[in-house]
């Protein structure tokens, strides 16, 4: 059965994690997407910030950034970076310098082959290399090219390198979300604006796609990711655009002002330093669901007082709500209380951290997880699988995590159609190659 | 015109993630039927509205969530609504439901049921953990799903408990995630005659995504290593939030060069010292203390404008934490036409976040203001070439209301 997008190519020079994100979906989904890398330069947060690692560097780095197969990052570590690995499935990997002449004549013969070419560098890095939209235009008139500035290409922040968490502070998530009571520097950087963006930028090539059917044109795309991260945020912008209201920090309370709602805690298994903490969030979406929290609590006293039976006096009276449902949680299993609420109707779930998640019972049954050999015969390891069920159409993993230069044969004899000899050349002019010469 | 305004979409979406996804489709030119329960989408009650007073035509997440899309208030419970829901159904190029699993079969408008009269008509079902599986049938929320799926664990810090993002940030990216599945599926539809029944849910559009879970899940996977929330007193080099002289800002020292460090802080003194340069340098803490004592009085006489300005001159990743009302009069984000201004008829003349990513071949734009309830049935009905005396009778029999 052909995949959705079967029959598309897309070019791949896209770094950290929306632009990756984005043709990784576009991968899952049936695109050939071909990851164009320049053997001689290393594009720093795409496999990781350095071609070599020292072993004992990596052990004093965060897992995010230190955590490679068996703790040995390895003579080749960026083939299997822990931040950035999970983005390289259903991908092909070939490299060329395209910074020489005769990369770039290379790098226009594949353009002429591919429908799409996606980027999220810093806004000057492509015109540095000459990789514009009339460039790719004038060898291929449909091409549709996507791009994901941080602040888009025009207004004064134009210029501004920015990974998701910088942006997430400029679109005022951080100063808004974390604990109401502590100031924002207790705030941890996350990269929610990566996600949101990336699955934004693979609509925006598939509407693209489907306007070329049409007409066949191809266009420009650009996703300034700091605009397309207003969305989370809406509820907060709608509240200022409205009222002149500007959004207090809500901890883990309701934006729609159900009460309770919050994270409790559970059995610790260990210290929080090491994994250890157990939580449970719940959320009393109505009065009939607070009927069954206090029906699971068994009726303690505290719960039947009165006003406590509508939402307006639950929020009334959250703090001392979430104190007397945490000194309850703080006997019981997570897990097990979940499926206690749960079976009540309560909304709640286990805070499961990341090396839980693949053991639970629902993502295993889902299938949500499955072994990947990598590179060199490295693995199994359990990777994520893509997101997307659909009933006739099975969307698999069809490659593994790819490495450096995996598909340098196939790409420049099939796609682009180099003769054996002109191979051979471009090997020994160091475009072909699976290792980094830096 | 849109790109896809050659699409008709049947809407049988409530709440944020749903609706986020159909608002998607519609805002890029689909012809969005959104079909509504008697009373409505329960997202009108939700705020914020003007004055704080709740009136269903004018919640805010609703008025911002439901952009060109037509309302029909349809009982789905009633017998007179199946001839409504075939009529429908034959006109759809794609249909999208987040009831709970199972509902849309004890309606009698199942996947099966489609897919006999449609082959070729994709369903995308959006629920919270999915169409099958031991937790198919679980109540969730932005709370308890963000919990289950996503990075929640390692957000806040290790003495207190974990903490979640804003208002509903896991539910919209869920929302663009379905869109982005909607979409494939018309592909399918269209070009190999192929209707899906797309399976996608909020809690493994949060296992799957790309976040710091996924990094910690891998790299645990790898070497057998955790990663716990920080403990508040942890320090790296310039890494973390910082106060200002007027508010905080966000740096990181990730890939750090500190050439550009020293060109934003005007290449002092005390940075002078090779020492700084030494791979590992950024992530002891000792230095972080001795780097805090001079960089902390540096933060306090600049203002994060003033900060950010010279970080981009000097191409060092930063970021200022702007607050709502900075970033509605900031004059990048207004001089892009960012910004939308949309006329309700009992909203008057509002001011929303605009478009996700623009397509100058075929652009966003708003064409009609969020719907009021039951504004379309009769000029849907009629689309579907239902008589007068039908849809008074369709009215009469409580399947349909009309505004």
């Amino acid at each position: 059965m052909p995949l959705p997008l079967e029959g598309i190519r897309v070019l791949d020079f896209c770094v950290v994690w929306a632009g990756p994100l984005a043709t990784m979906l576009l991968g899952d989904l049936g695109a050939e997407v071909i990851k164009v890398e320049n053997p001689n330069q290393m594009q720093p947060m795409t496999r990781g910030t350095m071609a070599r690692i020292p072993k004992e560097l990596a052990a004093a780095l965060p897992p995010a950034a230190g955590g490679f197969p068996e703790g040995d990052p390895g003579e080749k570590p960026f083939n299997y970076h822990p931040t950035f690995v999970s983005v390289f499935r259903n991908k092909k990997s070939v490299t060329m310098d395209f910074r020489t002449p005769e990369g770039r004549e290379l790098l226009g013969r594949l353009v002429a082959q591919s429908d799409v070419l996606a980027e999220n560098n810093a806004t000057e890095t492509m015109e540095g290399l000459g990789i514009t939209y009339d460039w790719l235009r004038s060898i291929r008139p449909d091409i549709i090219m996507l791009r994901i500035p941080a602040y888009g290409s025009t207004g004064p922040y134009n210029q501004a390198r920015a990974l998701g968490v910088h942006l997430e502070s400029v679109m005022g998530h951080t100063a808004i979300r974390g604990y109401s009571d502590l100031d924002p520097t207790t705030s941890t950087p996350i990269f929610s604006g990566d996600y949101l963006a990336g699955a934004q930028a693979a609509f925006s090539v598939l509407l693209a796609l489907w306007q070329r059917r049409k007409t066949g044109r191809g266009q420009l795309i650009e996703l300034a990711q700091a605009e397309t991260a207003s969305a989370m945020l809406f509820q907060g912008f709608m509240d200022y655009l409205m009222n002149q209201r500007v959004p207090e920090r809500l901890g883990n309370r309701s934006i729609s002002g159900c009460a309770p709602a919050g994270v409790y805690p559970c059995l610790p298994e260990g210290p929080a330093s090491e994994c250890g903490d157990r939580w449970i969030a719940i959320e009393v979406v109505d009065d009939r669901a607070w009927a069954a929290l206090v029906g699971v609590m068994g009726s303690p006293a505290w719960a039947l007082e009165e006003d406590l039976a509508t939402v307006e006096g639950r929020r009334t009276r959250h703090d001392f709500l979430d104190e007397q449902i945490g000194d309850w949680t703080k006997d019981f299993e997570d897990y097990d209380l979940f499926h206690r609420l749960q079976e009540a109707g309560v909304a709640s779930a286990p805070v499961v951290n990341s090396y839980r998640i693949m053991d639970d019972e629902h993502v295993r049954a889902r299938g949500l997880y499955e072994p990947q050999i990598l590179a060199d015969g490295v693995g199994p390891y359990r990777f994520t699988t893509p997101v997307f069920r659909f009933s006739e159409t099975p969307i698999t993993v069809r490659q593994p995590p790819v490495a450096l230069g995996e598909h340098n044969e196939y790409v420049y004899r099939e796609v682009i159609g180099v003769s054996e000899e002109e191979f051979e050349r471009y090997r020994s002019l160091g475009h072909v190659a699976t290792d980094f010469r830096v | 015109m849109g790109p896809i305004a050659d699409l008709k979409v049947l809407d049988f979406t409530h709440y944020i993630a749903g609706p986020y996804a159909t608002k998607l489709l519609a805002d890029f030119g689909a012809d969005v039927i959104k079909v509504e329960r008697p009373g409505g989408d329960p997202a009108r009650l939700l705020g914020p509205f003007p004055g704080d007073a709740c009136d269903p035509e004018k919640s805010g997440t609703f008025f911002y969530l439901n952009t060109n899309k037509r309302s029909l208030v349809l009982d789905l419970k009633k017998p007179g609504a199946a001839p409504v829901v075939e009529r429908l159904v034959t006109q759809a190029d794609l249909v999208v439901e987040n009831f709970s699993p199972g509902t849309l079969e004890r309606l009698g408008f199942g996947w099966e049921w489609l897919h006999e009269r449609r082959p070729d008509l994709p369903l995308v079902s959006l629920s919270n953990f999915g169409q099958d599986g031991p937790y198919r049938d679980h109540a969730g929320t932005e709370l308890t799903l963000f919990a289950y799926g996503g990075e929640m664990y390692t957000m806040g810090i290790e003495e207190r408990e974990p903490v979640k993002m804003f208002g509903t940030a896991a539910l919209v990216q869920t929302g663009a995630v379905a869109a982005t599945a909607a979409m494939a599926a018309i592909f399918t539809s269209k070009l190999q005659g192929r209707g899906e029944h797309v399976d996608l849910s909020i809690a493994e559009a949060q296992v799957l995504s790309v976040d710091r879970r996924h990094v910690g899940q891998i790299s645990f996977e790898f070497s057998g290593r955790k990663s716990p929330r920080p403990p508040r007193d942890a320090r790296a080099v310039l890494s973390g939030v910082h106060p200002c002289a007027d508010g905080y800002v966000e740096f990181s020292g990730a890939g750090l060069r500190t050439d550009r460090l020293r060109e934003m802080l005007g290449n002092p003194e005390w940075f002078a010292d090779p020492k700084w340069d030494q791979p590992g340098a950024f992530i002891n803490p000792a230095l972080a203390e001795e780097f805090e004592a001079s960089f902390y009085p540096w933060l306090y006489e600049h203002t994060k404008y003033e900060i950010w300005e010279r970080a981009r001159g000097a191409r060092v990743l930063c970021g200022p934490l702007f607050t709502i009302d900075e970033l509605v009069s900031d004059s990048h984000f207004r001089d892009r036409g960012f910004w939308e201004r949309v006329s309700h008829p009992r909203l008057g003349e509002q001011t929303i976040p605009g478009r996700p990513f623009t397509l100058p071949d075929s652009p966003w734009e708003i064409r009609r203001p969020a719907p009021l309830l039951g504004e379309h049935s009769r000029e849907v009905l009629e689309g579907l070439a239902f008589g007068r005396d039908e849809i008074e009778a369709l009215v009469a029999a409580g399947a349909v209301e009309v505004s």
